[in-house]
């Protein structure tokens, strides 16, 4: 029963980075329709600026966390205004083809400002520990689950009662209707961006300060895919609901069934599994929006 | 098209031919000419350049009938070259088949897998179905390293080296050969089979799949037959790169390979055979050329420079295609052989 509750523990940590990737993911689709693969790769940039602002620099956490910010504003514009917005109303092949692009670009850039390397900065962040009975609660859990949850709660506050939030969620609607409404599309999305930006390098600093920085941060961008399919890729709230699920099911699935599997390895493929039943059974996911076509 | 200034189709064979003027057929010939006495004058890494881009050559063809006429997108094609590739090497290495008869059979086994993981075509499209496809590939990955008995798992499968009756392949330059008339064959196959029926349902499909279902193209039939023609390009292509290596691992089919597949694509210039030419060739030359540069970066900047262009390099042209010219290098090529078509007369746009 121990194992079992371990496994589920562990998974839930997993769930909440798949979930923090998820959340920024879906911020870019609800308000421009583009799919973007290089949000791992945003979370993995974080966790390396961390380590720049809080080691070599030095800087206090607040004032890293501030400079972050800085940058992910200036990342989010330079790469909403030079990348994408050429590509708009181009078809769906090339907006992903330019992600994933851009994620060999960003991690190109990783490797040559950071070397690649794995960089630690452990004990610099505040981190929680709890430890009930035998069972060690991983950090990551609650560091993730806090931080999803306030970005959940500003974001949904955004969306529902500010001008800005109803125009993203317009626009999301009909490009077409909200531009012939005066609403300014492209400061929409660069605006979607930033948002995207900061909540990825957020989450990879306080992820970089558990388990340090390194390029593994941006391979788990893709099967955070998973989550926003089983979730609806246009649900937030789903997105951090299956997130968990998901991350559960897969420690709990390679813990039994990775001794009886010869070659092992179950956890790398379980979410494509995953994926694969839902997008045959349930294209819209759990809580997304089915959406009706006419010629 | 443009014809040339004075030149008149005045027949339909004439309209439809490939080739369509004398001119043409001699620039064929000296091409290909040119192509098979490549062995005389290069050497041996150069050839084995050449048999890499035409192996790849081959694969990308599928992948355009697939996503450039269909408007499938499949972002698991080096899946189905594992799948090509293993089951050539096993029915070669383990079950003592001929070469001639193993090829086929990769062949057909990844025609098959391509059925199989082309069902969700049926139902979604678009993102989910890139999705579905980046799935399929981990999926297949995942298998191979499962059935160790058969396929050696992580450790990988030795091959050897192939020959078909006495005829040793073993050598750069016949594989070459081999790699080559294949090559032709599959650039001849593919440009026709976009002029059949089953071509233009696919490009009905990809234009606008309801209006095509709408006006009575079996959607169900034309979407398996795009991912089973595709595929089955996809496995000549991966049991030529096995048989060529002499060895079968999960490394040889990374999953960025399907991505830059892609990437050819665009770079090239999609739903045109002369365009999935151009976007291999290209994008295999800028490895070369990065091979070639990335000492010199690291020398010069900074230790790890040769591994961020490495890592860079497909990415960046991706991008500047994408935003520069997103119909890519043959549309580019036509306009320039349009001008100097109707030069000095020219009266169109």
């Amino acid at each position: 029963m121990t194992f079992f509750i371990q496994l589920v523990v562990t998974g839930f940590a997993q769930g909440m980075v798949y979930a923090l990737i998820a959340i920024g993911f879906v911020i870019i689709l609800k308000c421009s329709e583009v799919f973007n693969i290089a949000q791992g790769h945003f979370v993995m940039i974080g966790g390396y600026l961390g380590y720049t602002f809080l080691v070599p620099l030095g800087l206090p956490v607040w004032a890293s966390l501030l400079a972050a910010v800085v940058v992910a504003v200036f990342m989010g514009l330079v790469i909403e205004r030079f990348t994408l917005r050429p590509l708009i109303g181009q078809p769906v092949l090339a907006v992903i083809m330019m992600t994933i692009a851009l994620a060999t670009v960003l991690s190109g850039l990783a490797t040559l400002i950071w070397g690649a390397e794995y960089k630690a900065y452990h004990g610099l962040l505040p981190t929680i520990i709890l430890k009930v009975g035998s069972i060690s609660i991983p950090s990551e859990s609650l560091i993730g689950l806090i931080v999803s949850v306030i970005c959940v709660t500003l974001l949904m506050l955004l969306f529902r009662y500010t001008k800005i939030g109803l125009a993203m969620r317009a626009t999301a609607e009909d490009l077409q209707v909200v531009q012939s409404l005066g609403i300014k599309a492209t400061t929409v999305y660069a605006v979607s961006w930033i948002i995207a930006c900061i909540v990825g390098v957020i989450g990879g600093i306080l992820l970089g300060g558990i388990s340090g920085a390194n390029m593994v941060l941006a391979d788990i961008g893709l099967k955070a895919f998973a989550v926003v399919l089983l979730g609806g890729v246009n649900s937030i709230g789903g997105a951090i609901f299956a997130g968990i699920i998901l991350g559960m099911l897969e420690n709990v699935a390679a813990g039994y069934l990775d001794p009886l599997l010869p070659g092992g390895g179950l956890a790398q493929v379980f979410p494509f599994i995953v994926m694969i039943i839902v997008l045959i059974f349930k294209p819209h996911g759990l809580f997304g929006l089915a959406t009706i076509e006419r010629i | 098209m443009a014809l040339y200034s004075g030149t008149f189709h005045e027949n339909y064979a004439q309209d439809m031919a490939v080739f369509p003027t004398k001119l043409h057929w001699g620039l064929l010939i000296i091409f290909l000419i040119l192509l098979f006495t490549c062995p005389l004058f290069f050497s041996d890494r150069i050839l084995t350049i050449l048999t890499m881009i035409g192996i790849t050559i081959i694969s990308v063809h599928g992948l355009n009938i697939l996503v450039g006429y269909c408007g499938q997108i499949s972002m698991g094609h080096a899946g189905f070259m594992a799948v090509g590739g293993y089951t050539s090497a096993i029915l070669y290495a383990k079950l003592s088949f001929p070469f001639w008869a193993a090829l086929p059979c990769g062949a057909l086994a990844a025609g098959i897998a391509g059925l199989f993981f082309g069902l969700p075509s049926l139902k979604i499209k678009g993102f989910y179905l890139i999705m579905a496809t980046i799935a399929a590939h981990f999926i297949i990955i995942w298998a191979i390293i499962q059935l160790y008995g058969l396929t050696g798992g992580a450790d990988g499968l030795s091959v050897p080296r192939p020959r078909i009756g006495a005829i040793m392949l073993g050598t750069k330059t016949n594989y070459f050969y081999l790699v080559m008339v294949l090559a032709c064959l599959a650039t001849l196959i593919a440009h026709n089979i976009v002029r059949t029926r089953a071509g233009r349902a696919f490009i009905a499909i990809r234009d606008n799949d309801l209006a095509a279902e709408v006006m009575g193209i079996s959607l169900w039939s034309y979407k398996l037959q795009a991912f089973f023609i595709g595929c089955v390009f996809a496995g000549v292509a991966g049991a030529l790169l096995v048989h060529y290596i002499s060895f079968a691992s999960t490394d040889q089919f990374p999953f960025m390979d399907s991505v830059w597949y892609l990437g050819m694509l665009i770079v090239g210039g999609m739903g045109s055979t002369g365009g999935a030419i151009f976007g291999v060739v290209a994008l295999k030359l800028l490895d070369e050329l990065v091979t070639v540069i990335g000492p010199i970066l690291s020398a010069a900047v900074a230790p790890q420079a040769a591994a961020s262009v490495a890592i860079m390099s497909h990415g960046l042209i991706i991008i500047i295609f994408l935003i520069f010219e997103p119909r890519g290098l043959y549309h580019r090529w036509e306009m320039i052989k349009n001008y100097f078509r109707l030069w000095p007369f020219s009266h169109q746009e």
